[in-house]
């Protein structure tokens, strides 16, 4: 009796929260907007002119010519696991390689985690492993002034799925250049 | 038991006040003040009868119907039929105890909502002892229709308090992130779940939502700028303030028990570390020193430690730290996976979330003898959060993917899965009581 209850005051709660009027979004999304604009600080300056330069020597950009193993960007994970597999070597030395030829390119490394740990925990996980990228590299002699790693937890899955195949897509990190 | 007869005028409605629709409980507390004798957990309820409140048909709200709900989910009470009473009372003079003995009911509650010329309503309501046959509390409020759902919340809260002894939590709020679509919104809503706000809305993710001790701010981490930066957010004037946005994460925030500081977890320096930072945002203070992943902090009851989670032994695990620093103890042993406290309102029980053979569950920590207990059976629930009474712990409990919302009590004896019908909730996180009347 107390279960039915509850669960007609959760739907109650729920159905309100569905219905709500959408009008204060817009006013929020303003404030979001400051705060993106106001929130470079430690974020990495874009550097395209960089970048011209690079593309010149080729027809296309090694990071997106899709025959380079620059174009790779994606590293996966064992489940609640931070290592780099030895697949993966090739990919991160090629990147090693180019931050070592392109000394004012800066990369962020994004750690993700799949659902199955806790939400606030798994920001760690993610932090984890693109730490364990970031050494990776560093190893290659690529300093940490170019080198943010960042964790997204588990809010941005690759795959929206619910099973093995789902989450081994989600426990990645993904290598992202500046400007892009 | 004294009468107690308090009239009121003009009471407005408190902003951030209690929390009603999940307040699961069973064990009641041996110190009830009064003469309903609520005394253990093995199902006792108080039989209440609640009157129809005179007038009250031609008012725009009812209030009993709120009332009765409030206090029937708590789990502590019987609500007693009142249909086929010949003479309904709405004065003292007009009650006929009999009536209500009759009906085994030890609890009585009557009242109006009379109509004033300048539209607002005069609320009053008595409550009555049956068997002594005297009045244990009397209150009257002036207020406008759109405050007559929360006044029905007051009374709630004040039929508790007498019957129970303890605080009631129906007028507090909730906050917690609700995911529609691509869309995240962090929303705040009134105990019985009315009256949602969305307090901000955005396509990157919204986490960890954190009430300020006066119930006047949350904090949060937000994605916004493409990575995790911890934002406090008046809830009064919408001002939003960047508190943390360093190099790495800036996430996992919870307020001092002052409300002045905000401990997080940084990655600026190394991987995840523990800093405290002024709740305004300034000079992060540096708390561990490790090479592990320290994480997902939170102070405790006397503001002196922190309790947080570190993987320095291999799976992450809860220790604590002085906020100064210095000598690490580790509070937790079974399990190779102990993450997310939330300290109890007393300062003397940490619930966690600890994971077995796959399974996450709410777990607390009772700091006096270290002992463990689990609360509930997963497959994955995070997130808890105490109500301000201390009574029940709600939290986050994901089923086919989807977040959904718990409530367990704090004895672990009454436990809910609670089914959404649109919506993803998450991170639940129940507010203070409140102390504020703005608005």
């Amino acid at each position: 009796m107390k279960k039915l209850i509850i669960g007609v005051s959760l739907a109650v709660l729920l159905s309100a929260c569905a219905s709500k009027d959408p009008v204060k979004e817009t006013k929020v999304e303003d404030r979001s907007q400051q705060t993106t604009s106001t929130a470079s600080t430690g974020t990495t300056p874009s550097t395209r002119g960089t970048e011209g330069t690079q593309v010149s020597g080729s027809k296309l950009d090694p990071l997106k010519d899709p025959n380079n193993p620059l174009s790779k960007r994606v590293i996966y994970f064992d489940y609640d696991k931070d290592v780099v597999k030895a697949e993966y070597t090739s990919l991160v030395q090629a990147h090693a390689a180019y931050l070592g030829q392109n000394r004012n390119r800066k990369v962020r490394l994004e750690g993700h985690a799949d659902e199955r740990g806790s939400r606030e925990y798994n920001m760690a996980l993610g932090q984890r492993r693109a730490d364990a990228v970031r050494k990776a590299t560093a190893v290659l002699g690529v300093g940490n002034d170019r080198i943010e790693t960042l964790s997204f937890g588990e809010d941005k899955p690759k795959s929206a799925g619910h099973d093995e195949a789902a989450w081994a897509q989600n426990r990645r990190v993904e290598i992202r250049y500046d400007g892009e | 038991m004294s009468t107690l007869n308090r009239i009121r005028r003009g009471w407005r409605v408190p902003l951030f006040a209690a929390l009603a629709w999940l307040a699961v409980a069973v064990s009641a507390p041996s110190y009830a003040q009064l003469t309903i004798d609520v005394t253990t957990s093995a199902g006792r309820q108080v039989p209440i009868a609640i009157v129809p409140f005179a007038n009250e048909a031609n008012a725009p709200q009812n209030i009993t119907p709120l009332i009765a709900g409030n206090l029937s989910r708590t789990g502590l009470f019987r609500i007693v039929n009142t249909g086929g009473i010949t003479s309904i009372p709405t004065e003292p003079s007009e009650i006929n105890f009999l009536d209500w003995t009759s009906r085994s009911s030890e609890a009585l509650v009557i009242g109006a909502i009379n109509p004033l010329p300048d539209g607002r309503f005069d609320v009053r309501f008595r409550l009555f002892d049956v068997a002594k046959q005297s009045q244990l509390s009397s209150f009257s409020y002036v207020v406008g229709a759109a405050q007559l759902r929360a006044t029905a919340h007051k009374i709630s809260d004040e039929i508790y308090e007498k019957l129970i002894g303890e605080k009631g939590i129906f007028s507090t709020r909730i906050a917690y992130v609700l995911k529609r679509g691509p869309r995240f919104e962090l929303q705040v809503a009134d105990a019985d779940g009315f009256n949602p706000q969305t307090i901000l809305s955005s396509l990157e993710p919204i986490r960890s939502p954190k009430w300020s001790p006066d119930g006047g701010r949350i904090a949060y981490v937000s994605f916004e700028s493409q990575k995790s930066t911890v934002i406090v957010q008046d809830l009064v004037t919408g001002r939003r303030s960047t508190v943390a946005n360093f190099k790495g994460d800036n996430y996992a925030p919870n307020w001092s028990p002052d409300g002045t500081r905000i401990v997080l977890a940084l990655s600026k320096d190394a991987v995840s570390q523990i800093y405290i930072i002024p709740a305004g945002g300034g000079n992060a203070v540096r708390v561990t020193e490790s090479n592990s992943i320290d994480t997902n902090a939170t102070f405790n009851g006397d503001g002196k430690e922190i309790i947080f989670v570190s993987d320095r032994s291999g799976g992450p695990q809860l220790y604590s730290v002085p906020v100064t620093g210095g000598a690490v103890k580790r509070l937790t042993f079974e399990g190779n996976y102990n993450v997310n406290p939330r300290m109890s309102p007393d300062g003397k029980t940490v619930a966690f979330v600890s994971r077995e053979a796959g399974r996450l569950r709410i777990a607390t920590l009772e700091l006096a003898t270290g002992q463990t207990t689990v609360l509930t059976d997963g497959p994955l629930d995070d997130s808890p959060s105490f109500s301000p009474n201390g009574r029940t712990i709600l939290y986050e409990s994901k089923a086919g993917g989807r977040g959904t919302l718990g409530a367990v009590s704090a004895d672990g004896r009454v436990k809910q899965r609670l089914s959404s019908q649109a919506g993803d909730v998450r991170e639940p996180a129940w507010g203070p009581y409140g102390t504020s009347s703005a608005r």
